[in-house]
């Protein structure tokens, strides 16, 4: 089990978000998280992140089989949790090159291992570079600075297959992209997916699940998971919207 | 020929007997205070020759009728100048079997930084005069530079070899009524370095000197001259570290730098003197004076990485005299804690076509105050002057302050002049980000302001860019809760 999250709550600013959130994810699988706008599956990305706006009132979530409530955000993604960001922050005069060489270090720091030598650093960035079909002169730009909406993503991409996460969370990665671009980061996530990680895919649309073949496709509405289904889910999403399950939710109670 | 760490042992070993240095390491300290016959006694210590007294007695009565200036933007207890001893010797003359022997805890600052004294020696072409308190310990690199004709040596001895050229150029930029600390330098000077570059060469490495203050309760007084003659140019790095203390030091340097027609001069410098502790405690005050002239056709750059001292007031300038003759100031200063800084520079534009450029970088963390104070004058012979300005902040917290004093004196309405200024802030969304990429709070930081800083630290010599960029870190340490 890579993930598993039981009974999750949380709140921000004195807000309540997340109430009472589950969900299980084991290595090897592609999840998908769906819902409304406002329904709190960026929220949820963050707490899994570590992001400490974030107050987790109730609950657990364990990584590999442990807690890790008490960690910190870098500590988190040295055990393997990667997040896509929906809006990857700027940082001026700190190359792309640079960002990830820093960012591939600490976490071989964090291991015990000693930096990684230039020449696979360099042989390892073009290799992933290549399969994102990013122009090297991109790489020496600053972070983000100036990046459209798409180059901010295929950027997150290009960290994701740089660091091998074990968790990689894509916070609505295809927003932005346009159809090559979509197929090629698709293409490109696909290849990165192997028997020991997991992926959690948060998407509006169908589009990227074209690509990205989920194996579960779960709704979170008013913060929590309140429909689990398999890839069709979507489809049906797509074709009808949320209203049929807000229905649903209210013919229950 | 490649100058071996050997090399250097053994001249480090001669130089011994040359300063005189026996078993007995006492330091040897003048009573404190300062009147007419301490200036005397420090010009008779060296050595000196009768002009130079004079030189020194006049700079010392225009002095005591000079007012410490006021109008920084720093607050700090004006020193008691009487309080002062204005010469003494290295106190414990190491035995330099080896370069590491050099000072424990200069090495121990060069170890934090990762770069030893000795690695630096081997990595790079670089001639190291140590200045250990007030007296020049070792000058290496000598025979290289000279079959170039290239003069490098502590001051005190170019007064004694090359009177003319001390005699011509001291205070020829740095007038000895320039300004109180600059008087008060001129009087009481230690040492420093003295640097001419022969007509037409090129100088074949970065000459460099390392600046420490070694004893408590004694002024450091350095000057430095660096004369490039025409077509000639040198890179010149400067850096100083000084060890934790109490008490509050006073430091006022004096730099002057002197590039005649068609001649290049670069000046790097880190500054990292004891900044005082996280209470505000302690710290060295850094009064410095640091001006170029420039004639036709030539260029000096400053380039400075400010992270010490308690207190910093350095305006590194340039006079643009000759035409066509282009001043640079690249700057990052950073402030943590307690600390406070009001930095900058001048262009004084009066040949026709001088260019000048001003990147200065603040950065400002915990309580401290970071000002930038910078003059640009155009006069009115100065056709066709440009200059760019950009004056950037960043701030860490809520408690410490960026402040841009640029004075702009235009007389000449062909003068083309651009300043920009931005701040900004370190946000947690950007320390999120990086953490969420394994990279912690202390290491996000440093590398947000290295990208900060990036146009700077470029400007510097690479092995001088390395230990900048640590240095950058090592001041910050702690920044954040
Ligand atoms: N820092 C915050 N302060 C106050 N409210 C917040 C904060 N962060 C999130 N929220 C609120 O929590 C709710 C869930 O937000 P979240 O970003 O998780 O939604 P989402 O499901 O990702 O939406 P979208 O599909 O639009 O990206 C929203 O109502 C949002 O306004
Ligand atoms: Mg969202």
């Amino acid at each position: 089990m890579i993930l598993k999250i039981n009974n999750l709550h949380s709140t921000v600013d004195g807000k309540t978000i997340l109430k009472g959130l589950n969900i299980e994810v084991k290595a090897g699988e592609v999840h998908a998280i769906m819902g409304p706008n406002g329904s709190g599956k960026s929220t949820l990305a963050n707490i899994i992140a570590g992001k400490e706006d974030y107050e987790v009132t109730q609950g657990t979530i364990e990584l590999n089989g442990e807690n890790i409530s008490e960690l910190s955000p870098e500590e988190r993604a040295h055990a393997g949790v990667f997040l896509s960001f929906q809006y990857p922050v700027e940082i001026p005069g700190v190359s792309v090159t640079n960002f990830i060489k820093t960012s591939i270090n600490e976490n071989r720091k964090a291991r015990g291992l000693e930096d990684m030598p230039a020449k696979d650093m360099l042989q390892k960035i073009r290799e992933k570079s290549e399969l994102l079909e990013i122009d090297r002169k991109f790489l020496s730009r600053s972070l983000n600075e100036g990046f459209s909406g798409g180059e901010k993503k295929r950027n997150e991409i290009f960290q994701m297959a740089m660091l091998e996460p074990k968790l990689a969370i894509l916070d609505e990665t295809d927003s932005g992209l346009d159809i090559d671009a979509l197929r090629i980061v698709a293409n490109g996530v696909n290849k990165l997916k192997s028997k020991d990680n997991a992926v959690i895919v948060i998407t509006h649309y169908q589009r990227l699940l074209d690509y990205i073949v989920p194996d579960f496709v779960h709704v979170l509405y008013d913060g929590k998971i309140v429909k689990s289904g398999v890839a069709s889910l979507a489809l049906e999403i797509e074709a009808k919207g949320y209203d049929w399950i807000k229905q649903e939710l209210e013919n229950l109670v | 020929m490649k100058y071996t760490e050997d090399d250097l042992k053994e001249e480090l070993k001669t130089k011994q007997y040359e300063y005189g240095f026996y078993s007995d390491f006492e330091s040897e300290t003048f009573a404190k205070g300062l009147n007419e016959d301490v200036v005397r006694a420090i010009s008779k210590k060296k050595n000196e020759p009768e002009w130079m007294t004079n030189w020194r007695l006049e700079a010392y009565r225009g002095w005591t009728k000079m007012k410490e200036p006021e109008w920084a933007n720093v607050k700090y207890q004006k020193p008691n100048f009487q309080e002062i001893a204005y010469y003494s010797a290295p106190k414990k003359n190491p035995k330099l079997n080896s370069i590491d022997e050099v000072d424990p805890d200069m090495l121990a600052t060069f170890e934090k930084l990762g770069i030893s004294l000795a690695e630096q020696k081997r990595l790079a072409n670089v001639a190291v005069d140590i200045v250990m308190d007030s007296v020049s310990v070792a000058t290496t690199f000598k025979k290289t530079l000279a079959e170039k004709g290239i003069i490098f040596m502590p001051i005190s001895e170019a007064i004694q070899e090359y009177p003319e050229l001390i005699k011509k150029y001291m205070g020829s930029v740095v007038p000895t009524t320039d300004n109180f600390y600059a008087a008060l330098n001129s009087a009481v000077f230690s040492d420093g370095s003295f640097c001419y570059i022969p007509k037409g060469v090129k100088c074949p490495m970065e000459l460099s000197t390392y600046f420490r203050i070694n004893e408590g309760g004694t002024g450091q007084f350095e000057r430095t001259l660096v004369i490039a003659d025409k077509g000639s140019y040198v890179s010149y790095l400067e850096g100083c570290t000084a060890p934790q203390r109490d008490e509050n030091q006073l430091h006022a340097a004096v730099v002057e730098l002197i590039a005649l027609d068609d001649a290049e001069i670069k000046y790097s410098t880190v500054q990292n003197w004891f900044p005082g502790d996280a209470n505000g405690k302690g710290g060295v005050f850094n009064f410095v004076t640091k001006r170029g002239l420039c004639e036709t056709n030539a260029k000096i750059s400053w380039t400075q990485v400010e992270t010490g001292s308690a207190i910093t007031w350095k305006y590194p300038s340039c006079i643009l005299k000759g035409n066509n003759s282009v001043g640079e100031f690249y700057s990052i200063a950073v402030t943590n804690h307690f600390q406070q800084a009001d930095t900058g520079t001048k262009m004084i534009h009066l040949g026709k076509n001088t260019k000048s450029t001003i990147i200065s970088k603040g950065i400002s963390a915990g309580k401290s105050q970071n000002s930038y104070r910078g003059l640009v004058q155009i006069n009115s012979r100065a056709e066709n002057a440009r200059n760019f300005s950009q004056c950037d902040s960043l701030l860490m917290g809520n408690e410490c302050g960026a402040h841009t004093f640029p004075y702009i004196e235009v007389k000449n309405n062909t003068a083309q002049i651009e300043h920009e200024a931005t701040t900004s802030k370190i946000g947690e969304d950007q320390l999120f980000y990086c953490n969420q990429r394994g990279i912690n709070n202390e290491k996000a930081i440093a590398l947000i302001v290295n990208g900060f800083s990036k146009e700077v630290l470029n400007k510097l010599p690479m092995e001088f860019a390395v230990e900048a960029q640590k240095l950058l870190e090592i001041s910050l340490e702690g920044s954040v809760g």
